[in-house]
């Protein structure tokens, strides 16, 4: 069974199953996640989009291989609340060779082979080259997207790392994929 | 994510959240939620499908410049353009993750609540 088709606040429907790909032992569980009674948050996009400088945000656990620390999942194997809240900078020039992954939670050999699966930098650039964007930002960003324990450093630590970085970077908007 | 969501929303960065668990963020009440039916990992579709990859990222771009309020959620109506018995197999690890293996005596427990309703 699948979500109730329900419609967005623009009249859309609501056609994703979000249990479509999840085996069927981990729905119960997400279900069970309240919802949260804070309210909700809001920045407005305060430049048109084809003069905005975009960023990538992606929780895949990718990493530059030659150049920086796997995220630590060694460590997670042994305390398996416990996932690794750190982040990893990805240029926007890298090149696919330079890649490399670490999660335990998703199987990492299709981004492996084509990044833009997971964080899109080679798309992002083409539609800037197009206009629809002003231009990609100078550098994207990555994490590993377990986290229980490491919750509470995303909130405190590595949220505003990345807030600051994008205001440093002068990014206008940034998008962020899940893995 | 939904933290990192927050918290860079909160600090003046808008986001817009391309998911294959809508859901999720709903409850997390982000700001722009794009939800895709894809196998976990594969937010933008499938490697060399760069068709697809485009068309999600343009639909994530437009409801940045459009959305009219917090907590708009837009699904993209693509079904994945492979096998999803392949790819339902493919995504997953290749053993259970240590927080699976963990609280597999948990996530059973639900599951019999869910039953019972």
């Amino acid at each position: 069974m699948g979500e109730q088709a329900r419609r967005c606040n623009r009249g859309c429907l609501l056609s994703v199953d979000s249990y479509a790909f999840l085996p069927r032992a981990f729905r119960a569980m997400f279900e069970a996640e309240p919802q949260l009674d804070h309210e909700p948050v809001w920045a407005e996009m305060k430049v048109p989009l084809d003069q905005a400088r975009v960023g990538l945000l992606s929780s895949a656990g990718i990493f530059l291989a030659e150049t920086q620390e796997p995220f630590d999942v060694e460590r997670e194997r042994r305390e398996p609340t416990w996932g690794d809240p750190t982040l990893r900078m990805i240029p926007d020039g890298v090149a696919q060779s330079q890649i490399d992954a670490t999660h335990l939670h998703i199987n990492t050999a299709d981004l492996l082979t084509d990044l833009n699966v997971a964080l899109p930098i080679h798309r992002l650039n083409e539609l800037a080259v197009e206009g629809v964007i002003g231009e990609a930002a100078p550098e994207h960003f990555s994490v590993m997207g377990f986290q229980e324990e490491g919750a509470d450093e995303w909130r405190t630590v590595t949220g505003p790392d990345i807030a600051a970085r994008c205001h440093a970077a002068d990014i206008d908007a940034l998008i962020l994929a899940p893995a | 994510m939904p933290v990192l969501a927050r918290v860079i929303e909160e600090a003046g960065i808008p986001t817009v959240t391309v998911t294959m668990m809508p859901v999720l963020s709903e409850k997390y009440r982000s700001s722009r939620i794009l939800g895709v039916e894809f196998p976990f990992g594969h937010s933008f579709g499938r490697p060399g499908d760069g068709e697809v990859q485009t068309r999600v990222l343009r639909n994530a771009l437009t409801l940045l410049a459009e959305a009219p309020v917090a907590e708009t959620r837009v699904d993209l109506g693509e079904k994945w353009p492979g096998d999803p018995k392949e790819a339902y197999k493919n995504w997953q690890p290749s053993e259970p993750s240590p927080i699976v293996a963990h609280t597999i005596d948990a996530i059973r427990k639900a599951r019999r609540d869910a039953a019972r309703g």
